[in-house]
């Protein structure tokens, strides 16, 4: 499917990123990241494995804290903000992990319903399962409802994962490699669905990938991760027209057209 | 900020090996009481989990059930079995229940339960906790705005503290009942006056003990299996390690426990 074009408010960056620095002990990840994400924008982080785009992620989400920098999320400063703040802020943050996180001794149901009743205080019965079963709808897989995730097959895991972050209807969404370890049609799906999801909930997204398919079909913008930092960044064309040699084995290694 | 960096500094390497084992040691020790703490802190508050409180007391005992009975049983049979010689020598059979009860009530009920919770309980907490922190699932709950801690780790804690205390009841009366057949089989005596034998030397102070004993070794066998699974690492391989530190650490503590326990209790006698 075709990407319908985002309507993006660049006076409006939902996440800024200053100079931010990342370790783990000797291993330096994140060397002074700079980055803007603005409302309604699907931006996509390239890298090779390892570089640390997982991390960057993590140190958005308030999951790792950074060593140095700046980090805003929704207006908050990452490296000031106050456990109650956090919690608050977590709910507006959409997280999809790479094998989905489902919790596996609980039916797709009450996967969709532990972040809602725990969150949204007050709903009745009826609510919550008219919550539960339009946002399954939404991704797709309703006929699943009462399966466990055992039960249900890689895509349909990342469905239910990204259904489970949706609940909440964040403002934020991070994906975490969408589309690994999964074939190339249903790869094709889960990128529409990330598609309609910036369309339908107005989400402003980081994807975090090294698939250049996905890349190309739900990025606004892509940055390149290179060495700690953004090297590359534009659209998707603007960043494979160059002869960087860190950056041509990406787009001649995966077969984009 | 609840994350899933540990919150205890990792401690600088220094040069002499036997210094940096002291302080990884005093950093580990330093990590498991802010752990302690955080139960504390988190487990009394609200929002309340009831639920999952209730369903961790079903599944502690039921996982822990049957072999409590068999063992229970065997424990109290095969002990009043090999007092009888020693008491025969002395002509003294008729103080065999005596003797059986206040063992099994001091002493061999809680411990037995506690060993078996450990074995059972214990690794199963251990392996849960470790294998959905591997496999993100506890990074879910924290960034979806629940708490993990809170759901996960107080609920089980909890549970085994409850719960420990009612099995080691019920271990003494069914080893008590082992005792019986092996009394009753030999002796001939009855069941009225086997229980009135055996709860004549029994003392307040028995049951509260046995009680405090059991409290304390469900909320270690709970608080040791929650804290290696939730702070487990290097995937598998981790979930592994999880569920056999909980069972070793659970046991040894259980036994110093129960060494410091009975002096304590030896000084109100």
């Amino acid at each position: 499917m075709e990407k319908a074009k985002a309507k993006i408010d660049y006076n409006n960056p939902v996440i800024t990123i200053r100079d931010l620095y990342k370790s783990f002990g000797d291993m330096k990840v994140l060397q002074g990241i700079d980055l803007d994400l603005y409302q309604g924008e699907n931006l996509v982080v390239l890298g090779r494995s390892g570089t640390g785009k997982s991390v960057l992620i993590k140190i958005i989400s308030g999951m790792l804290r950074a060593d140095s920098g700046d980090v805003t999320v929704l207006g908050h400063d990452m490296n000031t903000i106050r456990e109650k703040d956090l919690q608050e802020l977590r709910i507006r943050i959409g997280f999809s992990f790479q094998a989905s996180a489902l919790y596996d001794s609980m039916t797709v149901r009450q996967n969709l319903e532990f972040p809602l009743v725990r969150n949204r205080k007050g709903m009745t019965r009826k609510e919550i399962d008219t919550a539960t079963e339009s946002v399954l709808d939404a991704v797709g897989l309703l006929s699943a409802i009462n399966q466990m995730p055992v039960e249900l097959s890689g895509g349909q895991r990342k469905r239910v994962g990204i259904a489970r972050t949706l609940i909440l209807n964040p403002e934020i969404m991070l994906y975490d490699e969408p589309t690994a370890g999964l074939d190339p049609i249903t790869c094709i799906e889960i990128n529409d669905l990330i598609n309609e999801v910036q369309q339908r909930f107005n989400t402003s997204s980081i994807i975090i990938t090294h698939d250049l398919t996905c890349a190309k079909s739900t990025g606004d913008r892509i940055a390149m991760l290179l060495d700690g930092k953004f090297d590359h960044v534009g659209t998707f064309n603007e960043v494979f027209d160059t002869d960087d040699k860190r950056v041509k084995p990406f787009f001649e290694y995966n077969f984009v057209e | 900020m609840d994350t899933t960096e540990s919150t205890v500094a990792p401690v600088k390497k220094t040069r002499s090996p036997f210094l940096q084992r002291l302080a990884n040691f005093f950093a580990e020790m330093a990590k498991i009481n802010s752990f302690i703490f955080r139960f504390f802190k988190e487990a009394f508050m609200p929002p309340y989990e009831f639920k999952e409180v209730m369903r961790q007391c079903y599944e502690t005992g039921v996982r822990s059930f049957t072999l409590i009975t068999l063992t229970g049983f065997i424990v109290g049979f095969i002990f009043t079995k090999q007092s009888r010689p020693s008491l025969a020598s002395f002509g003294a059979t008729s103080w065999l229940p005596s003797l059986v009860s206040i063992a099994i009530l001091r002493a061999l009920a809680p411990l037995v339960t506690a060993l078996i919770a450990s074995g059972k309980v214990g690794s199963s907490i251990g392996a849960e906790l470790g294998s959905m922190r591997v496999t993100e699932q506890i990074d879910a709950m924290e960034v979806s705005g629940t708490k993990p801690f809170k759901y996960l780790v107080c609920t089980r804690v909890l549970a085994t503290t409850i719960v420990i205390p009612i099995l080691a009841t019920y271990t003494a009366f069914i080893a008590l009942l082992g005792g019986y057949l092996n009394v009753s089989g030999n002796e001939g005596t009855s069941y009225r006056a086997y229980m009135e034998a055996v709860f004549d030397p029994i003392t307040f102070l028995d049951f509260e003990s046995s009680l405090i004993k059991s409290i304390v070794f469900g909320f270690t066998i709970g608080i040791v299996g929650c804290y290696q699974g939730y702070y487990s690492n290097k995937g598998t391989e981790g979930v592994g390690k999880a569920a056999n530190g909980a069972v070793v650490t659970a046991m040894f503590l259980v036994f110093i426990e129960e060494m410091i326990i009975v002096q304590l209790t030896g000084w109100f006698r």
